[in-house]
C-alpha cells in the first residue's frame, strides 16, 4: 500500500536519527502531541456536540465553529508537526504497523471531510441544513477522529 | 507515613495481577484513559479559555458552565475510574514514580483551584457573566487550571518512562527521596 522507499528515506533522515538516539526527545515530542490533543479534542467536540444538539445549543452553529476554528487550526498544526517528529523516529516500525496505516487513512479522510463538508455545513445559515444532516456530519467527524486517536494509541502497543 | 505496604498488598491481589498481565484489558484501559482526555480536558480547556477571554467571548460564562459542565463531569468520571484501575494494575511502581507523584500533587492543586474559583469569583458570576474578558481573578483561575492540567498530562505520560525508577540505582539522592525509594546501603 505504501511506497517502502519513502519509509527508508525517512528512517535515514538526520532529524529522525537525532530523535531516535536521544533518551528524552521522543518523550518531550509525545507530551506536546498529547497537550495539543487536549486542545484539538475540545475544539472539535464543542462543534460536533453543537451539531448533535448538545453543549452550546443556544448559540448559532456558525458562531461556535468560528470561535473554535483558530484553536482547531493551531492545535492541528502542533499535532502534525509533533506527529511528523514521532514518525521520523521510527518510520520502519510505522511501515510494518497496521495501526499506523489505519490512523493515516482516518486522518486523511477526516481532514478532507472537515475542510469541505463539515466546514460548509457549519458555516451555513441556521436552518439551511436539515438537523438530520447536521447530526450525520457530526457523527462522521467524531467517528473518524476516534479512529485517528484510538489507532494512534495502538501504534505504541504493537511491538 | 508511607503507603508502600498498602501498595504492596494491592499488587498481590488477584485483580491487580489479572489486570497487569492482561493482553487486551490494560491497553484498552489506557486507550480509554487517553482518549477521554478529549472529552474531559477538551471541554475544560475551552471553559478555561473562555475564562481568560480567548474564545467564545459572546457566550455568557454561566451558559458555558451549564452546557459543558456535564460533559466535563462525565469525562472526569471516566478518567478517574480508568486512572484508578491503571494504578491498581501497577501500584508499587506507580507509587514510587516521581512522575506519578507530581501528577497527584498537580491534581490536588487543580482541584483546590477549581474549589476556590467556585467559592469566590464564580459566586458573583452575575456581575461579569457577559463580559468578553472576565475579571482578573477569573482569568487567573483559568490560567492556573491550564498550567496545572498541562503538568498533569505531561507527568502522566512520563510515568511510562523508567528513568527514575527505584530499581534503577544509583539515582541522585533527591530522586530517591522524592520517589520514596527504599535503598539499602551497600
Amino acid at each position: 500500500m505504501w511506497p517502502e522507499a519513502f519509509f527508508q528515506w525517512a528512517e535515514a533522515t538526520t532529524l529522525g536519527e537525532v530523535i531516535r538516539n536521544s533518551s528524552w526527545a521522543f518523550a518531550v515530542i509525545e507530551s506536546c502531541h498529547l497537550l495539543a490533543l487536549s486542545v484539538i479534542g475540545g475544539a472539535v467536540l464543542i462543534v460536533d456536540l453543537r451539531l448533535l444538539g448538545f453543549g452550546l445549543r443556544q448559540q448559532p452553529i456558525a458562531e461556535v465553529a468560528r470561535d473554535a476554528r483558530p484553536w482547531f487550526i493551531g492545535s492541528l498544526i502542533v499535532m502534525l508537526v509533533t506527529g511528523a517528529g514521532l514518525f521520523l523516529s521510527e518510520p520502519m516500525k510505522c511501515y510494518a504497523s497496521t495501526a499506523f496505516a489505519v490512523k493515516m487513512t482516518c486522518l486523511a479522510l477526516v481532514l478532507v471531510f472537515t475542510f469541505t463538508v463539515r466546514r460548509k455545513v457549519t458555516m451555513a445559515d441556521d436552518g439551511r441544513v436539515r438537523p438530520a444532516w447536521l447530526k450525520l456530519v457530526a457523527l462522521v467527524s467524531l467517528a473518524l477522529w476516534f479512529g485517528v486517536g484510538a489507532s494512534g494509541r495502538w501504534i505504541g502497543f504493537s511491538a | 507515613m508511607t503507603l508502600l505496604p498498602f501498595c504492596e498488598w494491592l499488587a498481590g491481589t488477584s485483580g491487580s495481577t489479572a489486570l497487569r498481565e492482561s493482553l487486551l484489558v490494560y491497553p484498552l484501559l489506557e486507550t480509554t484513559h487517553v482518549l477521554t482526555l478529549c472529552v474531559f480536558l477538551g471541554t475544560a480547556v475551552m471553559l478555561d479559555l473562555r475564562l481568560i477571554g480567548l474564545t467564545l467571548v459572546r457566550v455568557p460564562m454561566s451558559e458555558i458552565e451549564r452546557r459543558l459542565g456535564p460533559w466535563m463531569l462525565g469525562g472526569f468520571l471516566v478518567m478517574a475510574t480508568t486512572g484508578m484501575l491503571l494504578f491498581y494494575a501497577i501500584p508499587v511502581r506507580s507509587y514510587q514514580s516521581i512522575f506519578f507523584r507530581t501528577k497527584i500533587v498537580a491534581l490536588v492543586l487543580a482541584g483546590l483551584n477549581a474549589f476556590v474559583f467556585h467559592s469566590t469569583i464564580d459566586r458573583r458570576i452575575a456581575e461579569w457573566d457577559r463580559d468578553p474578558v472576565p475579571p482578573r481573578a477569573a482569568r487567573r483561575a483559568g490560567a492556573r487550571s491550564l498550567v496545572l492540567w498541562a503538568i498533569i498530562v505531561v507527568a502522566g505520560r512520563m510515568i511510562a518512562y523508567n528513568w527514575f525508577d527505584c530499581d534503577k540505582q544509583p539515582q541522585p539522592p533527591i530522586v530517591n527521596v522524592l520517589a520514596g525509594c527504599v535503598v539499602r546501603p551497600r
